[in-house]
C-alpha cells in the first residue's frame, strides 16, 4: 500500500508544496473568481465575499451558503446544508491524519486542518508519501492566495466574463478532478476498479426511486465510501490469494 | 434574516470543525490493512463521484460540457498537468458553447 505514490519524496520541503499547489491555485483563481462576481451581484458587499473566501475556503459550500444567507435562511439550514456539502472533509482530513509523520505536534495539525480542499488534499496524498507540515504550508499557500484574490478581483469586476465564457469556466474543477484520476487509472487496476464501482453507485443512486432523493452531498459521500471499500475487500482478497 | 456577515462566520467555524476532529479523533495511526486500504481509494472515490454526473451540468449547456469532459479525458490519459488538462477543456467547451448555441 505504501509505495504506491508515483513520486516519493522522503520527506517533502515547502518549495515541493509549493510546487505541486501552483496548477491548484490557477484553478481557484477562475472559480474564486466566479464566486467573487456572483456573491457581488447577489447583493454582498467586497468585503463579506473576500472574508467568506478567506475564512471558509470551500467552492460548493460557499456558493451554497450564499445562496441561502440572499435568500434570508435560518441556523438549522445553514448547519445542515454546509455540514451536508463538506462532510467529505471528514473523511480527507482521516485520511491525511493517517500520511502525517508521527508526532506531529498538535498546533501544526490545527494548522493544516484549515487547509483541506479536495484539491490539496487529492493532490497531497497522490504525490507524496509522508504529508510533512511544510509541504502542506507550501501546498496550500498559492491556492490559498489564488483563492481569495480571485474572489476580491471578481469582485470588482462584476461582468468583465461573458456569460458564455463563465458557463464553460465552470468545468474547469471537474477537469481538473479527471487529470487527478486518470493517470493512477491506467497504472493500478484497483484504482480502475474503485472509480467504475463509484461511478456506477452514484448513478444509481441518481436513477433508482426512494434512494434518488438523498441529497447530492450526501450520495456523493456514500458511492465514494462504497467504491473505496470494494477497493479494500479487492485488496483483501488478493493479499489472502498470494498467501 | 442572518446577518451575512454572522452567517459566514458560522459557515466557516461549521466547516473547520469537519476539517479539524478527525486530527483531533485519530491521534494515532491506524493499524488496520483494510481501513488503509480504504484511505487508500477515498481520493479517488471522493474525486470520482463529485465529478459524475456533475460535470455534465456544469456549463449548462450539454454537449459543451460533453466536449469539455472527452478533452480532459484524452489529455488525462497522456499524462498532461492538471492546468493542461483544465484549460484546454474550458477551451473546448467554450468553442462548443460559441458556435453551438
Amino acid at each position: 500500500m505504501q509505495n504506491r505514490s508515483s513520486s516519493a519524496f522522503v520527506s517533502p520541503t515547502y518549495i515541493n508544496g509549493l510546487k505541486a499547489g501552483f496548477p491548484i491555485a490557477l484553478g481557484y483563481l477562475v472559480v474564486s473568481f466566479t464566486f467573487g462576481m456572483t456573491a457581488c451581484l447577489s447583493g454582498f458587499t467586497i468585503f463579506e465575499a473576500v472574508f467568506m473566501s478567506m475564512s471558509n475556503v470551500t467552492s460548493a459550500g460557499q456558493f451554497a451558503g450564499m445562496n441561502l444567507l440572499i435568500a434570508g435562511t435560518k441556523y438549522t439550514e445553514l448547519l445542515l446544508t454546509v455540514g451536508i456539502i463538506n462532510i467529505r472533509y471528514l473523511l480527507m482530513s482521516t485520511a491525511l491524519s493517517q500520511k502525517i509523520p508521527l508526532r506531529m505536534p498538535l498546533y501544526q495539525q490545527l494548522i493544516m486542518a484549515f487547509g483541506v480542499t479536495d484539491e490539496t488534499f487529492t493532490v497531497a496524498s497522490v504525490e507524496v508519501e509522508t504529508v510533512t507540515f511544510s509541504y502542506f504550508m507550501g501546498l496550500i499557500t498559492l491556492p490559498y492566495l489564488g483563492w481569495s484574490a480571485g474572489t476580491f478581483f471578481g469582485s470588482l469586476m462584476d461582468n468583465f466574463l461573458s456569460p458564455s465564457m463563465q458557463s464553460s469556466a465552470a468545468i474547469a474543477l471537474y477537469c481538473m478532478f479527471i487529470a487527478l484520476v486518470v493517470p493512477p487509472m491506467k497504472h493500478h487496476r484497483n484504482i480502475r476498479k474503485v472509480v467504475f464501482v463509484t461511478m456506477f453507485i452514484r448513478l444509481m443512486m441518481l436513477i433508482l426511486p426512494i434512494i434518488n432523493q438523498i441529497s447530492s452531498g450526501y450520495s456523493i459521500i456514500i458511492a465514494a465510501c462504497f467504491g473505496a471499500l470494494y477497493g479494500a475487500y479487492t485488496d483483501s482478497k488478493q493479499k489472502t490469494e498470494v498467501i | 434574516m442572518i446577518k451575512p456577515i454572522y452567517g459566514i462566520l458560522f459557515m466557516a467555524i461549521i466547516t473547520y470543525f469537519i476539517r479539524v476532529s478527525p486530527f483531533l479523533l485519530f491521534r494515532k495511526k491506524i493499524e488496520s490493512p483494510f481501513i488503509q486500504s480504504f484511505l487508500y481509494y477515498i481520493p479517488y472515490a471522493i474525486l470520482t463521484s463529485m465529478t459524475i454526473p456533475d460535470i455534465f451540468y456544469s456549463t449548462h449547456f450539454l454537449p459543451a460540457a460533453i466536449a469539455g469532459t472527452l478533452v480532459a479525458l484524452i489529455l488525462g490519459w497522456f499524462e498532461k498537468s492538471l492546468m493542461t488538462v483544465s484549460m484546454s477543456a474550458v477551451l473546448a467547451a467554450y468553442l462548443v458553447i460559441s458556435i453551438f448555441s
